[in-house]
């Protein structure tokens, strides 16, 4: 494969990001969307050539140097890619929805001042991305992570003047801050066992660092590769919203819905499952590691799922629905079905879209009004919105023959075939979290668009409108039909793509999930050791999609998302009352379920007040007095009074300096002459 | 000794670069006689278009693959030598570039200032090809010469004239040291040319060798400007105008760098021993007084010219080091430092106006908010000269620790990074005011469109070549292996 080709891909959004961030007033509103589109569109083209010639030409994958930045102490730092198929699929995935994102904001964006800021943002968006995934060490992996995590803070942060979107952008990068610290931990840990940065020497080593073991204490130790593998999976437990890191994400949707919503879904937090799905060559190696793995993203899955059923704000329900999804995800890594978490990552990417977009749309139809308890009925104004909806619902809650269910089903199954001692909790957990996903999807549906229109009593104070959490976007042509009144269909530039990704929600499992799991797509990219290979015991089961897809029908799973509708239909649509009597008897988890088990408070209370505190001790004693008082100003002090006294000896008069000429002269031949 | 009776291409062509400049003065001379009155921008224009075809030929024919000594062993051409001749024509092309505008407002803009320049090139030419003593003798007298008739080039200013004469009466004095050292060497060896000097330098040294070392020393510690033969400097900086201090604070120092390299590291590689450690003694003296008085100047040209004492301290120690990684250091650091000042220096003339001379700090009061384009030049350039990644300069000084490092030298690398330190003060002092001051009532910057692409372009070059910093690295690595 050609490098040209694949730096093409990776340098055309950049030199769009920078042309509309850094053009000025020489790039026009529509040249700035025009040349990023341009950029974008030509690299998703080009990924799906390379898409195209890695899977059906089977050229072999690239792994190479492209650039060596610079070699420090025997170890070289460079840019450098491995395309094989797992980079091929991630590389499609990212440049398409990207696509879609930039597409999608010359509608959305309109009317923003931000307009040319936003699609630098954007396609500066995509050119860490690709970094990220198609590096082939673990230098240029950390850079293309940082950025992304910089162009996430700039976007959460887009509307600056809104303190509530500053303080959910300070608090993202934050969070990712305490995962990175793990990441960077993690990727000492390999440099010290391995003395390179490149994966492949580390995939290599892998056998032999999981010999060793890493002293804590002079008594205590733990084994070496376990301990690199979970410092980073901390890492991507920050970019990937595991509980507890997870606190930034539902806050994230201050940014502009939904672009912004679908990079943090679709895109952004999948770098983390990538990473672990990437480095399996080191994950497998350690049970350690896969069993930690496997407990956080179970719990993730569970009970995130459980506060999306408590909460009223339209956008937040689908984001905590996404931390859920990203834990069925990691269970699967946690299992070593790698295939599947990477399978689940990309259905999970056309039908979250989908929900999202859809939510953006009710959003725009119900003038900026996010509370569920506001709308009511809306199936009847917005049709398209609704079946839509309905699809992407359907394909969350894992219907038989819809995307979803081939993905999160095999994810269950493996959960139960696999024999780590973790497992059984998180099989439990994430059949459980069946039940929790259809009951809280379908009271969204339900609220949102059937049942009793509750808006036209809310409009009429609607002006502290709100909610929890909810704030209204600051966009620009919603104002003009602010009082509109009756909620009406979304444009086509709104409702297009929402038909267009509802296809596929609908059957790209049903037509992938047999290469994609059983064919053995991804070939030498992933690396399972054959004890652990869950999906190769799934696939002697495995007869098709569409009998797959019938045995469906009498699986459990089925039944709890059957109960799980039927609960959402009692609760919210056939006797509303008893959803504020249960909500009664159940106040106890409720409240705790409310206040989020907790986890801002600890955070704000104990975490920031605490390090505020120590800060602040250190400041008045550390730093004022001793560092500021004795040393900064002390030595600052002494300098200045040498400089102007040395100042002195420069008089102006030409003597002078010649007579400083002399005695310099004078001094070296005399210490050099009489030396010798 | 290998003597050519004829002249042939190929004999001649390596010196192109001389051979074609000798005539461009005099063609330029002469058309500056019959035009220059009429036609103010003729010279000017041509001697730019002169230095560009001068770099084509330069790059065309001038280019040697091996080391060859021409003209009865006077003259060496070598990859390092051909490559600092084309960074000559660029260097001078662009200050010129700079400066016009300038020169044009003070009613300077004549054909002799041109001329000067390209006579001072011709002399930077001449230092960097030479083989013996005596033409590098030439080179630095005829470079010594265009520079002082260049600093007093506004005869109207009397602090300019001031400057000249103590940098004339200064410089003879480190000329006659040149002068006086090669002469002792002369005799105690009895040849002119560096090649045998270095054969016939080995083991112990006799006294008078020591003798004649100590005053070359001198003479290149006084052109380059370390401490304490910097004295001229600052003066000199500060009184010439702005254009030349430009001009001076540039590409010369190419020729400062082979003065040093042909002399001291080729010539004399036998005495290495000794002047290393005399130059690292200078070196400290340099680096500490450089960046200290910096801190109390408030006028920029000033604080500048200790900026630049202080930055030739980096470039000495890489010659303390001793070895080739450690010139090729120093000639990176050289050339970085070059491209750093141009800017610099180049923005201060973007920010003058006629009768107004932007050269005090308190000028960059709120820059940015007059001008961002220039501040955010400045920025990045005083980013650089500070050292901090990922622009150029950070690269730059961290090729110098490394050699000093590779040849154990751990006080010194102490000394350097304490001193950086230092620096970074006044130089981010700079972005301070430029970014955090209220503007005051001043007059607005020149809006010439030529220099502003030019300056662009330089600091995207301190951008671009700090964040891909290994072909020039890998260059300067191999020009001296």
């Amino acid at each position: 494969m050609n490098p040209n080709l694949l730096l093409a891909i990776v340098l055309l959004p950049l030199a769009g990001a920078i042309i509309a961030g850094l053009g000025g007033r020489l790039v026009s509103r529509m040249a700035a969307a025009y040349v990023t589109i341009a950029g974008v569109a030509i690299s998703c083209v080009l990924s799906l050539i390379v898409l195209k010639q890695i899977y059906w030409d089977g050229v072999p994958a690239f792994n190479g140097p492209v650039y060596t930045w610079l070699v420090s102490d025997g170890v070289t730092m460079q840019v450098g890619f491995l395309v094989d198929r797992l980079t091929a699929l991630m590389m499609a995935v990212v440049t398409f929805v990207s696509l879609c994102v930039h597409v999608y904001t010359i509608g959305y964006m309109h009317d923003d001042p931000g307009f040319k800021r936003f699609f630098s943002y954007i396609s500066l968006f995509t050119f860490s991305m690709l970094m990220l995934v198609m590096s082939n060490n673990f230098m240029q992996l950390f850079f293309g992570w940082e950025a992304v995590g910089v162009v996430s803070y700039l976007l959460i942060g887009f509307w600056y003047t809104r303190p509530s979107a500053i303080f959910a952008n300070l608090k993202a990068f934050l969070v990712n801050r305490v995962g990175d610290f793990g990441f960077v931990l993690g990727i000492a840990g390999v440099l010290y066992y391995t003395g390179s940065l490149d994966y492949t020497a580390a995939f290599e080593a892998a056998p032999r660092i999981a010999q060793e073991s890493f002293p804590l204490t002079s008594t205590t130790s733990v084994e070496a590769l376990g301990l690199i593998c979970i410092l980073l999976f901390i890492g991507a437990m920050g970019k990937s919203a595991q509980v507890p890191l997870h606190v930034w994400l539902p806050d994230s949707m201050e940014g502009p819905t939904p672009i912004s919503a679908l990079i943090h879904a679709a895109t952004m937090v999948t770098a983390g499952i990538f990473m672990v799905a990437r480095m399996s060559p080191l994950f497998e190696h350690s049970e350690l590691a896969l069993n930690f793995v496997l407990i956080i993203g179970a719990t993730t899955a569970l009970f995130m799922g459980l506060l999306g059923i408590v909460n009223n704000d339209i956008k937040r329900v689908v984001a905590y629905s996404t931390l859920s999804q990203l834990g069925y995800m990691t269970v699967a890594l946690g299992v070593s079905a790698y295939g599947a978490a990477i399978f689940h990552l990309m259905t999970h990417a056309f039908f979250k879209a989908l929900l999202f977009l859809a939510a953006g749309s009710v959003i725009i139809g119900m003038h900026h009004e996010q509370d569920m308890r506001k709308m009511g009925g809306l199936a009847k104004y917005m049709p398209v919105t609704a079946v839509t909806c309905w699809i992407g619902a359907l394909a969350l809650i894992g219907t038989p023959f819809f995307s979803g269910f081939y993905s999160k089903d095999m994810i269950i199954e493996a959960a139960a075939a696999s024999h780590r001692w973790a497992a059984p909790y998180a099989y439990w957990c994430v059949l459980i979290g069946v039940f929790v996903t259809a009951l809280y999807t379908f009271r969204m549906l339900f609220l949102t668009f059937h049942g009793e229109e509750r808006f036209r009593t809310a409009h009429a104070h609607a002006a502290s409108h709100g909610g929890e959490g909810g704030h209204g976007e600051s966009h620009g042509s919603a104002d003009a039909h602010h009082h509109g009144g009756e909620p009406h269909e979304s444009p086509p530039v709104v409702t297009v793509p929402l038909i267009a990704l509802a296809i596929p929600s609908i059957f790209i499992g049903l037509f992938t999930v047999g290469p994609v799991l059983f064919g053995g797509y991804f070939g030498d990219s992933i690396f399972v050791l054959e004890r652990n290979d869950v999906l190769a015991e799934l696939g002697h089961e495995f007869h098709g999609p569409v009998a797959f897809a019938l045995h469906g029908f009498i699986t459990p799973t089925f039944w709890l998302a059957l109960a799980g509708v039927v609960t959402a239909w009692v609760f919210f649509l056939w006797k509303p009352g008893l959803a504020d009597r249960a909500a009664e008897a159940l106040r106890p988890i409720r409240t705790i379920l409310v206040n989020k088990y907790y986890f801002d408070w600890f955070n704000e209370n104990v975490i920031a007040r605490g390090s505020r505190l120590l800060g602040r001790a250190l400041w008045r004693g550390g730093d004022q007095v001793l560092i500021d008082g004795a040393l900064v100003n002390g030595t600052a002090a002494t300098v200045g009074r040498f400089g102007g006294v040395v100042r002195l000896i420069q008089s102006g008069y030409l003597y002078s300096y010649a007579f400083w000429m002399f005695i310099g002269l004078a001094v070296l031949l005399g210490w050099f002459l009489l030396r010798s | 000794m290998a003597s050519e009776t004829t002249l042939t291409w190929a004999t001649v062509a390596p010196a192109i670069a001389e051979i074609y400049l000798a005539i461009a003065v005099c063609v330029l001379l002469l058309v500056d006689v019959f035009y220059g009155e009429k036609r103010r921008g003729l010279t000017p224009t041509l001697t730019l278009a002169a230095l560009a075809l001068g770099a084509l030929l330069t790059a065309q024919f001038g280019a040697v693959t091996e080391r060859v000594t021409l003209f009865n062993g006077m003259f060496v051409a070598d990859e390092l030598g051909h490559f600092l001749k084309l960074a000559g024509f660029v260097f001078v092309g662009f200050a010129l570039l700079y400066s016009r505008t300038y020169l044009e407002q003070r009613e300077i803009l004549k054909g002799e200032y041109y001329v000067l320049a390209l006579t001072a090139l011709l002399g930077i030419f001449v230092m960097v090809s030479a083989a013996s003593l005596l033409t590098m003798y030439i080179g630095v007298e005829l470079l010594a010469l265009s520079v002082y008739a260049m600093v007093a080039f506004d005869r109207d200013s009397g602090i300019a004239a001031e400057s000249a004469m103590k940098y004339f009466v200064l410089g003879s004095i480190a000329s006659g040291a040149l002068l006086y050292g090669m002469s002792i060497v002369y005799g105690v060896t009895g040849t002119l040319s560096l090649d045998e000097l270095a054969g016939q330098l080995r083991g112990e040294l006799s006294a008078g060798v020591i003798l004649g070392l100590v005053f070359i020393v001198v003479a290149v510690a006084f052109k380059l400007g370390a401490v304490p033969f910097h004295m001229w400097l600052p003066d000199v900086y500060h009184g010439a105008p702005t254009s030349v201090t430009l001009f001076i604070g540039t590409a010369p120092k190419i020729a400062y760098f082979a003065l040093a390299l042909r002399l001291l590291a080729e010539g004399l590689q036998g005495a290495v021993a000794e002047w290393s450690q005399m130059l690292a003694a200078l070196a400290v003296l340099t680096l500490v007084v450089g960046n200290v008085v910096a801190i109390v100047q408030s006028n920029l040209k000033r604080m500048l010219a200790y900026s630049t004492i202080s930055n030739v301290g980096f470039i000495v120690l890489g010659f303390v080091a001793g070895t080739p990684e450690g010139y090729s250091a120093a000639l990176y650091y050289t050339l970085v430092y070059v491209l750093m000042s141009l800017g610099t220096f180049g923005v201060i003339l973007l920010a003058s106006r006629k009768g107004f001379e932007a050269d005090e700090l308190d000028h960059y009061k709120g820059l940015h908010a007059r001008d961002p384009m220039l501040a955010f030049v400045m920025m990045v350039l005083m980013f650089s000269t500070a050292g901090i990644p990922p622009f150029v300069g950070f690269w730059a000084k961290l090729r110098i620790i490394q050699e000093l490092w590779a040849t154990s030298h751990p006080w010194l690398i102490l000394i350097a990074i304490v001193m950086s330190v230092v620096g970074a003060f006044y130089y981010l002092r700079v972005v301070k005011l430029m970014y955090f001051d209220p503007p005051g009532e001043l007059p607005a910057t020149e809006r010439n469109t030529g220099a502003r692409v030019a300056l662009g372009l330089n600091a995207a070059a301190v951008v671009l070549l700090g964040l891909l910093p290994g072909p020039l690295l890998d260059l300067c690595a191999r020009l001296l292996h």
